[in-house]
């Protein structure tokens, strides 16, 4: 069965589906821990250090954490693999464009493929920055994200490559989200417009929500 | 109408095309698209020039032979088939581009003409009952409920023609092949081969080349025969349905 999944059109495109739906769960939760920062280090700190002890005592330190990595990197690789082969499929398919071009998908539709390369470099860097610390911008400390986070949104690139990347992952869920319900077969005509609201909705909030942070900083309502 | 037409010209599949440049004088605002077309083919004959060749049969709207990309849309800019587009859709003095479906599976073999036997061979997988049905039954012998006979005349009504697969940015037949197996999938005829009808037509259209949806609803704008975008959403429903009971075998 997984054989006939992969190897169909149809069948890597619901692995995209669900896999980017386990990623829009993620980006859910991480989203609204992300709005504890405007309580305070203290408990914005507090609440990374839960993230860290979630399932104690059955599981040891950092183990859920690790699980929830591990999955996510899972669907990345797994949405990352079918999206590359099915467009090479695509475009293979279409080899010559028409001379008289008329583009009508909506603009959310038309950059999911660049969109997903943007946030797939986000990713990268986000990591870089505010989980190792590598490419960090002031001294990253590992138990004090607080600081880490104000540290990232007072350099000028911080901000940009963030808010871009935000933009981008609302442009991607608005166009995915909805494109998913239709893979998995549950769209239906009486349901489009609710679950075109959905997706609009989901797409702004995050945005909104993601935004937030930065702006703060940039503020001074966070330092 | 004085018209200024780009179309384009192609000698034979190995060919390199191009887009040639026509004027056409006199033409009426009533005659269809391909009356035009063949206006300006009895010029080109006259004047010992190869005339243009393009798919056309019915002229009714019923059939799917014709084709042609108008103006970058698929049977030109109304919902309907080329042949039921009038030239009253147009203002003298227009330049009009003519180009053929444009996808990988579906070849040109000349001009405006396109090899479209890949859509035979997705039927061919399994977009057809087996049961010997002999002469038509009596209406009553199977009840279908209402709303069931609605959504597979809906879908039955897909002419074939390959405008979902001209109008898709990846080429793609899922209009088309999803318009058949919803067609059977609600009938008691199209009962017994339910699975293996969406399972075998979607490998073949996989198999033809054509590209993958990104549910850009092109298809569906551009189909004259008005089949939805949730046709889509049913065939993956039915694929994944089919997948799962026969992972269970």
């Amino acid at each position: 069965m997984a054989r006939t999944v992969w190897d169909s059109t149809v069948g890597k495109k619901t692995v995209m589906a669900v896999s980017g739906l386990i990623m829009l769960l993620y980006l859910v939760v991480h989203m609204l821990g992300n709005l504890k920062i405007f309580f305070g280090a203290g408990e914005f700190n507090h609440y990374a250090h839960w993230l860290r002890t979630i399932g104690e005592p059955f599981m040891h330190y950092e183990w859920t954490l690790w699980l929830v990595r591990v999955v996510l990197v899972l669907a990345v690789v797994a949405h990352a693999v079918s999206a590359y082969q099915l467009s090479r499929r695509d475009i293979k398919a279409r080899p010559s464009k028409y001379v008289h071009r008329k583009p009508r998908a909506s603009y959310a539709t038309r950059t999911m493929r660049w969109g997903g390369i943007i946030l797939a470099l986000f990713i990268l860097w986000h990591i870089l920055d505010l989980t190792t610390g590598t490419v960090h911008s002031g001294g990253f400390e590992s138990g004090k994200p607080y600081q880490n986070v104000v540290d990232t949104f007072s350099t000028w690139y911080g901000n940009t490559i963030y808010i871009v990347a935000m933009l981008a992952v609302g442009l991607h869920i608005r166009h995915g989200f909805w494109a998913a319900a239709q893979t998995l077969g549950v769209g239906s005509r009486t349901r489009d417009r609710a679950l075109k609201t959905v997706a609009n909705v989901l797409a702004l909030l995050l945005t909104a929500g993601f935004v937030a942070v930065p702006v703060g900083v940039m503020t001074g309502v966070v330092s | 109408m004085k018209l200024t037409l780009r179309v384009w010209r192609q000698k034979n599949a190995d060919a390199e095309g191009a887009m040639s440049t026509y004027e056409v004088d006199g033409i009426s605002p009533d005659m269809s698209f391909l009356e035009m077309l063949d206006t300006l083919n009895e010029e080109l004959i006259l004047r010992g020039e190869d005339p243009v060749a393009f798919d056309h049969d019915c002229r009714e709207g019923i059939c799917g032979a014709c084709s042609l990309v108008i103006n970058g849309e698929a049977h030109g800019p109304e919902r309907t088939t080329t042949c039921q587009l009038h030239m009253r859709a147009f203002k003298d003095g227009d330049t009009i581009d003519i180009e053929p479906w444009r996808a990988a599976a579906f070849p040109v073999i000349k001009d405006l003409v396109v090899d479209r036997s890949a859509f035979d061979r997705i039927i061919q997988a399994g977009g057809y009952i087996t049961a010997p049905t002999g002469s038509a039954p009596e209406a009553h012998a199977t009840p279908v409920p209402k709303p069931d006979a609605d959504y597979a005349f809906e879908h039955a009504e897909c002419i074939g023609c390959g405008a979902c697969v001209a109008a898709c940015p990846n080429g793609a037949a899922m209009l088309f092949t999803s318009a058949k197996i919803n067609h059977l999938s609600v009938l008691p005829q199209g009962a017994p081969e339910r699975e293996t009808r969406v399972l075998d037509m979607v490998a073949q259209m996989d198999e033809e080349g054509f590209g993958g949806c990104t549910l850009t609803g092109e298809c569906a704008t551009a189909c004259p025969k008005g089949i939805p975008l949730t046709s889509i959403t049913s065939m993956n429903k039915e694929w994944l349905r089919a997948t799962r009971k026969a992972g269970k075998r």
